[in-house]
């Protein structure tokens, strides 16, 4: 990605007079400035989520709370729990004191930093300040999303899926494109081209009869239905892959092919090894589809929450939780932690892969 | 844009094709074909066509897979009930209404952020690049769920910010009226394939082209206009046709969004959630099947009416 990116970068004068170096880093720092704005407020709902995970409940409604997770100040004064408030003085500052004793008019405060100084009176309606909040992550938002939602059953039924579904899906694509890029024979175009046709096909279509076979096989309520039809290829994963193959030198089939080895050696000892990038990012690409993937989970598995996998689990805690966005914006966070990490480790290959074949998963 | 993250197709980048040169293996060589094909051709048969066939015999039924002895022929009652079923056309109303806001708003935003992370004068572009596709990679539901959050009507952060400029924000998700805007607006995160194919399209444009524009005195809004718009009108039709497919799968957030019943007041009841609660809660799985046909009907003649006008705008000259 990189590389295309730097090939196409016209050369830029560094020798030219300062006055012209100057505009060009003011447009690259106003340029910059400008990506960062765009770039926050697109991942502003990926801040609420964070910070929202840490909070306590009660922060969210309560009025003149902070938008960080914090709780009101509380401070320890001869052996009593008090409030701390944000207290304004005439000398326009605003102090952060403990409430001792509190009146109608007026006020004992104490000052939490300078102790020694003993009781402040201050003279005012103490109830209509603000409580002072301090910064405090609470953690047991995850504990308790982790235990509510089973994540660990989540977890193993999703990479159980995802896994099992991916190697199929990996294997048979390998096969089909070898099939499509290294062989002539009757009718190779036109298979081809009905393959890649049946990328526009919605497919519910197909929804229903296979359902109903599946019902009769007695496969609904099982992982079967969502991992054995990826052991037959799908079109994005036989194009990026065939698309990949066509771009290795023949000469290195048959070379080996010289040496005696018949196709599936030579797939297995040439191709694949040739091929690894491809394979990879067919792999990653197939692997969290099927972590993301909602509708056919929903529909085989709605009757065995035993047997869902997270996506299922998450929408199902959303509709059981939908009060606590603390709890379910927790949750929001362990499920994505896995796919955003590899990505952010893996990010060329996916980027790469998608330019590469145009495909979208 | 992939509010759904369905199918894809193929960008104009296949190499072209190699004369194979296994001579005389004539015979072998198509059985050895044949043989590594053969599991798409299998799967082809099993998964795609006699499911095809079945779920067109299905939808001039009553089917119910829970008594399928009952099984009777009610010839072509499944497509008049369609059109007297006043679900099918709002739910119709509600697809095309979102996808109308939906698509020009990715498009344009993928565009636009395609043009920012592709600039020369901008530090950093691949971290960038990297941040606006993130997204993408966040489960749907998942991304969802944040979204929720991020749209409650007091505790979200959308109508925190609103206020903070003096605008009294909608309660987006319960508003038979704002719920569509809302969902649009989180679809924007899947903008990521969209922008990287954009910049893929604007790395092909040849600079000697912006070079004759700056000669013939064009500013940069007149060489976006008639030098970079043309040149990339070809993979702008590509996410078009993507996007509007999209649109017509869309199912996942709007399911979250209203726990599948298509709250409020049916407004998030997409075509495909409509033809799901048909198929699956009721079982009325021949209706569904009309449905599914009636969809494919539609995306069939969108995408034919798209290439038939695309003669108009899509620029084919040039390196393409």
């Amino acid at each position: 990605m990189s590389s295309v990116a730097q090939a196409s970068s016209r050369p830029i004068s560094t020798t030219g007079p300062l006055r012209r170096q100057i505009r060009r880093f003011t447009a690259v720092s106003g340029l910059t400035m400008l990506a960062l704005v765009v770039v926050s407020m697109f991942l502003m709902p990926l801040a609420y989520m964070v910070t929202t995970s840490f909070k306590d409940q009660s922060q969210l409604t309560a009025v003149g709370a902070p938008l960080y997770p914090a709780a009101p100040a509380k401070f320890k004064y001869q052996g009593e729990m008090l409030d701390v408030y944000d207290v304004p003085t005439p000398d326009g500052e605003v102090h952060a004191w403990a409430l001792v004793q509190g009146h109608r008019e007026d006020a004992f405060f104490v000052d939490p930093a300078n102790v020694e100084a003993g009781e402040i009176t201050w003279i005012g309606r103490w109830r209509t300040l603000q409580q002072h909040w301090s910064f405090e992550l609470r953690t047991d938002n995850f504990v308790n999303a982790w235990n509510a939602i089973e994540f660990p059953r989540l977890f193993f039924n999703t990479f159980a899926i995802a896994g099992l579904s991916t190697i199929g899906a990996v294997l048979s694509a390998i096969c089909v494109a070898y099939g499509f890029s290294r062989f002539r024979f009757p009718g190779r175009n036109g298979l081809f081209l009905l393959m890649l046709a049946t990328i526009i096909l919605p497919f519910q279509v197909t929804l229903i009869p296979q359902y109903a076979i599946f019902l009769q096989l007695g496969w609904v309520g099982t992982w079967l239905p969502l991992i054995v039809p990826h052991f037959f290829s799908n079109a994005y994963n036989v194009f990026l892959l065939r698309q990949y193959f066509l771009t290795i030198p023949r000469e290195l089939d048959e070379a080996a092919m010289i040496d005696g080895a018949g196709p599936f050696r030579i797939l297995r000892s040439v191709i694949v090894p040739q091929a690894r990038a491809a394979i990879v990012a067919v792999s990653l690409f197939h692997f969290f589809w099927a972590w993301n993937e909602f509708f056919l989970p929903l529909v085989y598995l709605q009757s065995v929450p035993d047997l869902q996998p997270l996506a299922v689990g998450l929408a199902h805690f959303n509709s059981l939780y939908s009060q606590e966005p603390t709890l379910i914006q927790a949750a929001a966070i362990m499920a994505m932690a896995l796919p955003v990490l590899v990505f952010f480790l893996a990010q060329r290959a996916f980027m790469r892969g998608v330019v590469f074949s145009g495909v979208e998963k | 844009m992939t509010m759904t993250r369905t199918p894809g197709g193929q960008l104009a980048v296949v190499a072209p094709p190699r004369r194979p040169r296994w001579r005389g293996l004539t015979d072998r060589e198509s059985l050895n074909g044949l043989l590594f094909v053969s599991p798409f051709i299998v799967g082809f048969v099993l998964f795609q066509a006699l499911p095809m066939v079945a779920s067109l015999l299905l939808s001039l039924t009553d089917f119910d897979p829970r008594e399928p002895d009952e099984i009777t022929f009610i010839g072509f009652d499944n497509y008049a009930r369609l059109l007297s079923d006043p679900n099918v056309s709002h739910s119709l109303f509600v697809t095309v209404r979102f996808a109308a806001m939906a698509v020009p708003l990715t498009l344009g935003l993928a565009l636009g952020v395609a043009l920012l992370v592709n600039s020369q004068r901008l530090a950093g572009r691949n971290i960038f690049r990297t941040l606006f596709y993130m997204p993408m990679q966040i489960p749907i539901v998942a991304s969802t769920l944040v979204w929720i959050g991020v749209l409650h009507a007091t505790t979200g952060w959308l109508n925190i910010s609103l206020s903070a400029v003096g605008v009294d924000g909608p309660n987006w998700l319960q508003s038979q009226t704002w719920v569509g805007p809302a969902l649009a607006l989180m679809g924007l995160w899947g903008i990521g394939n969209m922008m990287l194919i954009f910049i893929a399209g604007l790395q092909g444009v040849p600079s000697e082209l912006y070079d004759a524009a700056k000669v013939d005195g064009a500013g940069t809004v007149a060489s976006f206009r008639h030098v970079t718009l043309p040149m990339i009108s070809p993979v702008l039709f590509y996410n078009l046709i993507i996007a509007l497919i999209a649109s017509f799968q869309y199912f996942t957030q709007a399911f979250v969004v209203s726990n599948g019943r298509g709250d409020p007041g049916g407004a998030t009841l997409f075509y495909n959630l409509y033809l799901y609660r048909q198929g699956f809660p009721f079982f009325n799985m021949g209706y569904a099947s009309a449905m599914a046909w009636v969809l494919v009907v539609i995306v069939l003649a969108l995408t034919i009416v798209l290439f038939r006008t695309s003669g108009r705008w899509v620029f084919e000259g040039g390196q393409r």
